[in-house]
């Protein structure tokens, strides 16, 4: 089947297998790896990335849903500098191994986009769907407040 | 104070280390930029997919891969049988802690028989993922099952054995009991004694990426390189040549971006051996990536022990002698490590308190689960675990305050060196000056009040507040002290250190990192030796041709061995550029001083010769002392003369709702000590990480079996991995306590969070319970067990009134 889509600002066609999930169509067929895999029962929200500026689990959809919608990887968040939600886990240390930051990432600058200054409780609510083993979420949860001070957080770029 | 770029501006020595450096690691990882295995694509490449027994133990009738050959896209498909002279060695056990030890011939591929749910029985390999993964489901194996064995107790009966030809379960039996004696006759003579049974249920170590390995052939050269999601790819490359037989010459093991281990990529698996051997029989590339419902089963599993542990205490409460009986759950087969885990907490069990006398003893039993092994902390927070729930125990024997009875107990300030009873020599610590700090950031008197209010007022909400006092061993470690342990290789580390032609440096480490940083912390190492910049210094690591010697990282080993290693290599390399910059000064070596980056003759600072110069004159030889050697490069093999002791208290403040047995962690205080600090940014974050996975042994988590073998937490959805929601911020601190047996006073701090928190949490929960007739609870503490031994305390009180 053929999908066209806008993945971080580009327009992407592809002939795809119905049952492609779209993780797998953004790591394999476009090699945008950044979104990782940590599960098989979408649990983990390592996928993340943003469809329409929402936060979705890539793996809980077939690439064919995603036809027609624009989506945003972590790929496509940063320019020259860091985007702010990225610069604020460098500065606060909110991630180790690094492997559930991308789909960490993508959920905060959701939640920021929707909640502009979250207390404390709404960013480990709003995070409850992204697992981390390492961190402990103390710093990932200080990184999000502190995007939330580096006013004004933009909404992640969706292709116009 | 936040972190902040600047605050590693170089100067004199000493001006980098203990500061909050912001990690180089992260923009890549932060961008999508950084490549797992499962990132690494190959043209050509080939997939892997496995077929793994659908029965926890059985013998394998046959194997029928006919269907799976068929299919569109398979290049391949193998059963054991067909791969069974393919090995040139087992799989590997390197600890063999006893010579007695039993131990199963293990293969990547199950032959005749399964033993756990992890085992497998077929490969196919295909040119998809998708058409690899069909492919193992056509593949039709029929089995005629044994029973399974999970209980531990019932494995030691013998009444039905996992592997026959062993004729038992037991697998060994090790002990350390330097004088029984003495401990019995403590015990006949003690005030007050103490017997618990504790379980240490199996937990699932969970790194966010599953396992994954790509071995890339270069047929006609006839090398390997092999991509492995792993913690220890130096050790991983001997394996993979033992057990393939290829020289090991012939292969380079590459650790790219790997997402977590805690334990579970310290290990050697089938997947590994297999791919490289199929590799080389199908000339092509091989990937196979771990899907997590097979990470559930097939890589190793954390504690599972049945621990028993008696106190003897005189009638003030003073210990005066622990015996310890522990039941090991090995699961199938022994694993890399398997054996050894318990022996790791065996030195342990005496805590931070000064106990006179001592014995261990461990039964160690084959169960039909997936093998146990290293899961952060192996072994010590299983003894820190009982140690510090049975003297809360005795405390309540007592009569007195846990934190009367820890500081009644503590081996004092000027006891050390301590020689332990078990036979370990702690080199410092201060642990009433940590406990202190805990109690004082809690407001511990403030808590028994509001705690004493709300019993009183009968709340519905009650407090329970644990404390947590722990030491532990790190810095794996003195080879001499392995070897006493029948561990097989030495715990040594190496560093290089390179001063490059146009000044930059070269750090060539032996660790492994997977998240802890070391490419920021080692560089802050050396710079701060050379008074030079981080930002001017690489890090190289995790890959064999580059690395080629390594004991990779574990066991909070890779600062307090391999973290000084690079200190030692550094000053190596400082001292022939000192000799150098001496010869281009025409001044007396000892006459220099090095700072921001320059020798400097002292008493005259206009004298001064740039190391990036030095490098340059060591690189072109044009000038050097007569008899030197060009370039600047030294390396140091590193082998640590004991291990290194960090230690903690840790208080734990949970709410419990008495009418559902539900528990809030409302604040957990944390404060460790792990001697001098390289960066406290990056220690504050493992301390945090091992905090919650403490925790989470405590409140969530748990690998549980049905009768039949099954695992019934085998996804993300029934094993309890907490998010963030479920968690408090952390109040940490720490004390600093230098370590006396390493050039840079450190000791290691990946596990210590681990260690402190589950039995703080345990023990804030019990302690809420107290008023209900509540004196024991198993981990996971959920609410049904809670409401459950409420329920029953209460039942067994009115049956006592009715008496
Ligand atoms: S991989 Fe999508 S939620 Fe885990
Ligand atoms: S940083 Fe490792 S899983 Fe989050």
């Amino acid at each position: 089947m053929r999908v066209s889509l806008t993945v971080n600002g580009k327009l992407r066609e592809s002939e795809v297998e119905p049952r492609l999930l779209l993780v797998h169509f953004l790591r394999d067929v476009l090699g945008l790896t950044g979104t990782n895999i940590g599960c098989d029962t979408s649990s983990c929200g390592a996928c993340t990335v943003l469809i329409g500026g929402d936060s979705v689990k890539s793996c809980t959809m077939l690439a064919v849903q995603a036809d027609g919608t624009e989506i945003t990887t972590i790929e496509g968040l940063a320019g020259e500098a860091l985007h702010p939600v990225q610069e604020a886990f460098r500065q606060n240390h909110g991630l180790q191994c690094g492997y559930c930051t991308p789909g960490m990432v993508m959920a905060a600058a959701s939640l920021l986009a929707e909640q502009p200054h979250p207390s404390e409780e709404e960013v480990r609510a709003g995070l409850e769907g992204n697992l981390c083993r390492c961190t402990g979420y103390h710093n990932i949860v200080k990184s999000v407040l502190a995007a939330a001070d580096m006013a004004p957080v933009p909404a992640p770029a969706v292709a116009s | 104070m936040t972190a902040t770029e600047a605050t590693t501006a170089p100067g004199s020595a000493g001006a980098v280390l203990g500061t909050r450096r912001l990690r180089t690691e992260d923009p890549p990882l932060l961008t999508g930029e950084s490549l797992f295995v499962a990132d690494i694509k190959l043209s050509g490449c080939l997939h892997l997919a496995l077929v793994r027994s659908t029965v926890a133990h059985g013998r394998i009738l046959s194997v029928d891969l006919g269907p799976a050959k068929s299919m569109p896209g398979v290049v391949a498909a193998f059963s054991g049988a067909d791969l069974k002279d393919a090995w040139a060695a087992p799989m590997p056990c390197a600890w063999p802690v006893t010579a007695d030890m039993l131990s199963p011939t293990h293969l990547p591929l199950a032959v005749e028989t399964v033993a756990y749910l992890g085992d497998a029985v077929a490969a196919v390999v295909a040119e998809s993922e998708y058409a690899a993964r069909d492919a193992a489901d056509a593949v039709v194996v029929e089995y005629d099952p044994l029973p399974a064995v999970i209980h531990l107790e019932d494995a030691l009966s013998d009444r039905n054995l996992v592997h026959e030809e062993l004729g038992t379960n037991s697998s060994y039996t090790w002990e350390l009991s330097p004088d029984p004696v003495a401990v019995e006759a403590a015990f006949a003579a003690a005030a007050h004694t103490v017997s618990k049974r504790y379980v240490q249920q199996r937990l699932i170590p969970s790194a966010m990426e599953p396992r994954g390995v790509l071995v890339v052939p270069h047929p006609y050269g006839g090398e390997y390189t092999v991509y492995s999601a792993t913690q220890i790819p130096h050790i991983l490359k001997i394996m993979l040549a033992i057990t393939t037989g290829i020289p090991e010459t012939s292969l380079r093991v590459i650790a790219p971006s790997v997402g977590g281990g805690f334990g579970s990529k310290l290990n050697v698996y089938a997947e590994e051996i297999l791919a490289v051997v199929l590799a080389q029989r199908l000339r092509r590339p091989i990937r196979w990536v771990e899907e997590r419902s097979e990470n559930s089963v097939a890589t190793i599993q954390g504690r599972g022990q049945i621990q028993h542990i008696d106190l003897a205490a005189d009638s003030g409460g003073k210990i005066t002698a622990i015996r310890v009986k522990l039941l090991a759950d090995m699961g199938a087969y022994l694993q890399l490590v398997t054996p050894g885990v318990p022996l790791l907490g065996a030195f342990l069990y005496t805590g931070v308190y000064d106990v006179p006398a001592y014995s261990f003893s461990c039964t160690s039993v084959f169960t039909t689960m997936t093998p146990t092994d290293a899961y952060r902390g192996a072994g010590r927070p299983e003894a820190t675990y009982a140690i510090e729930r049975a003297i809360d125990a005795l405390a309540a024997e007592v009569g007195v305050d846990p934190v009367e009875i820890r500081r009644r107990n503590f081996v004092r300030e000027e006891q050390f060196p301590y020689a332990s009873v078990a036979g370990l020599v702690y080199d410092t610590g201060r642990y009433a000056l940590a406990l202190d700090k805990a109690l004082d950031i809690a407001g511990y008197q403030g808590l028994r009040d509001e705690q004493a209010r709300r019993r009183q007022a009968g709340e519905t909400k009650q407090l329970g507040i644990g404390v947590s006092s722990y030491m532990e061993m790190c810095g794996l470690a003195p080879s001499r002290v392995l070897g006493s342990l029948n561990y097989t290789a030495g715990g040594w580390e190496a560093a290089t250190v390179r001063l490059l032609p146009t000044g930059k440096v070269q750090v060539v480490t032996g660790t492994s990192p997977h998240g802890q940083g070391h490419e920021t912390a080692w560089a802050m190492i050396a710079a701060d030796r050379l008074t030079m910049s981080p930002d001017d210094i690489e890090v190289i690591h995790s890959d064999t041709a580059m690395a080629p010697y390594g004991m990779d990282t574990y066991g909070s080993r890779s600062l307090p061995v391999g973290g000084v290693a690079v200190a030692l290599a550094t000053d190596k390399v400082i001292d022939k550029a000192r000799e150098i910059a001496a010869h281009l000064l025409e001044a007396a070596a000892e006459d220099l001083e090095l700072t921001d980056g320059s020798f400097r003759v002292k008493g005259s600072p206009t004298m001064e010769v740039a190391l990036g110069a030095v490098a340059f004159e060591a690189f072109s030889a044009h000038n050097l002392p007569d008899g030197m050697e060009p370039n600047l490069e030294a390396s140091v093999h590193y082998d640590p003369p004991n291990f290194s002791f960090p230690f903690g208290t840790h208080i734990a403040v949970v709410e419990l709702d008495t009418d559902t047995g539900q528990v809030r962690l409302n604040r957990y205080i944390a404060v460790d000590d792990c001697g001098n600090q390289v960066n406290p940014l990056i220690v504050e974050g493992q301390v945090h990480g091992g905090i919650v996975q403490g925790v989470a042994q405590a409140m969530w988590e748990e690998a549980l079996y049905d009768d039949d073998g099954n695992l019934l937490t085998s996804t993300m959805i029934d094993y309890l991995v907490p998010a963030a929601s479920e968690l408090p911020s952390f109040e940490t601190a720490s004390t600093i306590t230098p370590s006396t047996t390493n050039v840079l006073g450190v000791k290691g701090v990946g596990e210590a969070g681990t260690i402190g928190s589950a039995p703080a949490v345990m023990n804030a929960i019990v302690d809420a319970l107290s008023p209900f007739g509540v004196t024991d609870l198993d981990m996971p503490a959920t609410p049904e067990r809670i409401w459950r031994a409420m329920a029953q305390a209460s039942a067994m009180a009115q049956a006592e009134g009715e008496a």
